[in-house]
């Protein structure tokens, strides 16, 4: 038996307007107008580009997305990656009706709840099972829904003696347990989760993730996926599609989609800043690497290298450490450190500039860095996976070099004749 | 066992005008009441007078507008106890203006939740209109009080049968004020200027209509220019309210029906130009 199509896109294509919207844009209107009453093309579409945000086009209008066809079949779990700006989220939006497409079709089977962001309309002044019921809501459940699966979102929330508190109480790690638990008991057929699980803590995001996974695998639902930890990715989806600049240049198995990215990623990430806006609790605003004091993605020498980490504290009381990690590109993790392992750090609102020297035992290859910070009861304020990649370059020595380890460290042997 | 319906969907990037998808409102119900709920909970939890305030903005307005209009200006009343005039046409005013300028913000208001998540947008400005309800409940009350206050102190005025429209007034002012802040909430997404006019303009509005003077004042002192007033479509309603619960006032069956045609117009295309922009404003705003 073929399996049913639950997603069909045909055609999808989103454009945005860059750069001031509202200045210009009656007699802006009026033209268009003007040409659709003629039956001509919208004449500040035909001037598009592809979305490369890296080049200055001489158009202020680009596709964001450009001509996506892709099918999923139901009860796949797809998992969709792509640099920052590649159209991941704008595609999520359609998807989930937020917005209008600029042309083009989708269809699809069965209820879709998508979880673009944790907690949408939760209220602080109102209490945890308030919000539940709110929350569920807005994500389209009917009230009895929600009062027959409660305990179930309680439960699987672990907030059981302050369901009648107000969530301005909650810590953040528990306000997104809550929000999570409602969105992930929703009834639907297809559940869109978009990069929801970077907050949270790892023990609650293994949760999160084998959630989906039971939804996927087991309920027959179609999940898809949007994340930057590839980690993620690979342990939950099947399938992958990858998107460049607004259009589909893979659409395979996870992990050869995974593979296709980090090689293509990597001249981009030498500097990562952060696209988290006005948001108060937005702490790390840039990550990069230096080697010799010059921005670089290829460590050519082992010293001198320097991993930058720009912090702007608004909220002193909140914040407390800065830690970040670095991985190989097979997502094993090579070691860990925090702004504790000088000394305890007393940060006041500011700016800070973070320099701390990459390793020199790190073996040539490719890796990629985590940054988060936590608060005062060290849950998790902001964690971002693969900020930046960078190529440690060995010596034509070290390269023939083919001892096994993830690190090379040469030692002190004490070697004397009996 | 509960039915399991195939849900068949289509997104696609041109929607049908008339597509006022009213059916899709009617499952999100629940929302509707559970947004209501919230905005009642969360103005107590934030005041110390709580309701109180409910009453006090009237209050004193129509003390200020009794002192400045009524006995500065010496406008006419129709021969009805100051206050209560003033009162009555507040009250009603008040529902309408709050209607009218929180939905013409809605989108602003919420483009947090909407860049989020997809739910009937025309829930937001109907839960609007329901929590405005509570309200203006509240200070019908306060009318109602004042009302038996001058009752017992022998004021003339008298309840006519006009009193039985009061459900169809209040679903008339609703329903204006819906379909105008929607019209404006949509045409802000783009044009913020008109977010500034309503600012004002919702102000200027009140003196083109009845609340701080009766109409048959206005048709004698200005009869040229009467017909501003008269075209604005809440003088009727105001004028049916007035005539309802105190007995004066120009009520005619025709300028109500008027007024019901108006609303209805403004409801149809508030919903529909309401219903094109909410598909993509949330690239634009």
């Amino acid at each position: 038996m073929s399996k049913k199509i639950s997603i069909r896109v045909e055609n999808l294509s989103k454009a945005y307007q860059l750069g001031q919207i509202g200045t210009g844009t009656i007699s802006r209107d009026l033209e268009r107008w003007y040409a659709k009453v003629r039956g001509k093309e919208d004449p500040f579409l035909r001037i598009g580009e592809a979305n490369d945000r890296s080049t200055k086009g001489d158009s202020d209008i680009v596709w964001s997305l450009k001509d996506i066809n892709f099918e999923i079949e139901q009860g796949d779990a797809v998992g969709i990656i792509g640099r920052n700006g590649a159209g991941k989220s704008t595609l999520l939006k359609i998807l989930s009706k937020v917005t209008a497409p600029t042309s083009g079709k989708i269809s699809g089977r069965g209820r879709i709840a998508s979880l673009l962001e944790v907690g949408t309309g939760f209220h602080p002044e109102l209490s945890g099972r308030e919000n539940i019921f709110l929350n569920g809501a807005i994500l389209g459940m009917r009230k009895k829904e929600i009062q027959r699966k409660l305990e179930e979102i309680v439960d699987f929330a672990g907030i059981e003696r302050y369901l009648d508190t107000p969530v301005k109480r909650y810590s953040s790690g528990m306000y997104v347990r809550l929000a999570f638990a409602v969105a992930a008991h929703l009834e639907s057929e297809i559940l869109i989760v978009d990069e929801v699980l970077a907050v949270g803590d790892a023990e609650f995001q293994k949760k999160c993730l084998g959630k989906m996974g039971e939804v996927s695998k087991g309920e027959g639902r179609t999940v898809l996926f949007v994340s930057h930890n590839m980690g993620s990715v690979k342990e939950l989806c099947t399938k992958s599609i990858l998107l460049t600049n607004g259009y589909i240049s893979d659409y395979t198995n996870t992990s050869a989609v995974i593979q296709k990215y980090l090689k293509h990623n990597i001249k981009d990430s030498s500097i990562w800043i952060s696209q988290q806006s006005t948001n108060d609790i937005a702490l790390i605003k840039q990550v990069w690497i230096t080697n010799n004091s010059i921005i670089a993605n290829k460590l050519f020498t082992k010293k001198n290298n320097y991993l930058n980490i720009k912090l702007d504290i608004k909220d002193n009381i909140m914040f407390k450490t800065i830690g970040f990690e670095i991985l190989t590109k097979e997502d094993i993790s090579i070691f860990c450190s925090h702004d504790y392992d000088v000394a305890s750090q007393h940060y006041t609102k500011g700016i800070y500039h973070l320099k701390i020297p990459v390793p020199e035992n790190l073996r040539p290859g490719q890796y990629y860095v985590n940054v988060g910070t936590n608060d005062t009861d060290l849950s998790t304020i902001e964690y971002f996976q693969a900020v930046i990649d960078f190529e440690v370059l060995g010596s034509i020595e070290e390269l023939k070099d083919l001892r096994p380890g993830l690190i090379y460290y040469p030692l002190n042997w004490s070697i004397t004749k009996e | 066992m509960q039915h399991k319906e195939e849900h068949n969907w289509t997104i696609e990037s041109k929607a049908s005008l008339f597509d006022l998808k009213l059916n899709e409102v009617w499952a999100y119900r629940d929302l509707l009441a559970l947004l209501v709920r919230r905005d009642f909970v969360s103005f107590y939890k934030q005041t110390i007078l709580g309701p109180l305030w409910f009453f006090i903005q009237p209050l004193f307005t129509t003390i200020i507008f009794t002192f400045i209009f009524g006995n500065l200006a010496g406008i006419s009343t129709d021969g009805l106890p100051k206050p209560l005039f003033y009162m009555a046409g507040i009250t009603a005013w008040n529902y309408f203006s709050d209607c009218l300028t929180k939905t013409s913000t809605v989108f602003r208001d919420n483009a947090g939740i909407f860049g989020k998540v997809y739910f009937p947008r025309l829930i937001m400005p109907l839960s609007i209109v329901v929590s405005n309800l509570v309200r203006f409940g509240v200070q019908m009350i306060l009318f109602l009080l004042m009302m038996s206050y001058y009752y017992l102190n022998g004021a003339s005025f008298h309840i006519t049968s006009t009193i039985l429209l009061f459900p169809l007034i209040v679903v008339l002012m609703a329903l204006l004020g819906l379909g105008a802040g929607m019209i404006i909430s949509a045409m802000t997404t783009k044009y913020r200027d008109l977010a500034f006019l309503v600012g004002f303009g919702v102000q200027l509005l009140m003196y083109t209509t009845t609340v701080i003077y009766p109409l048959s004042t206005a048709l004698t002192k200005y009869p040229e220019y009467a017909w501003i007033i008269e075209y604005n479509p809440m003088t009727p309603i105001l004028e049916t309210f007035r005539y309802g619960f105190l007995g004066e006032g120009s009520f005619s069956w025709g300028s109500l029906g008027y007024a019901i045609g108006v609303t209805m117009g403004l409801l149809v295309f508030g919903i529909v130009i309401f219903n094109k922009v909410e598909r993509t404003f949330v690239d634009t705003v």
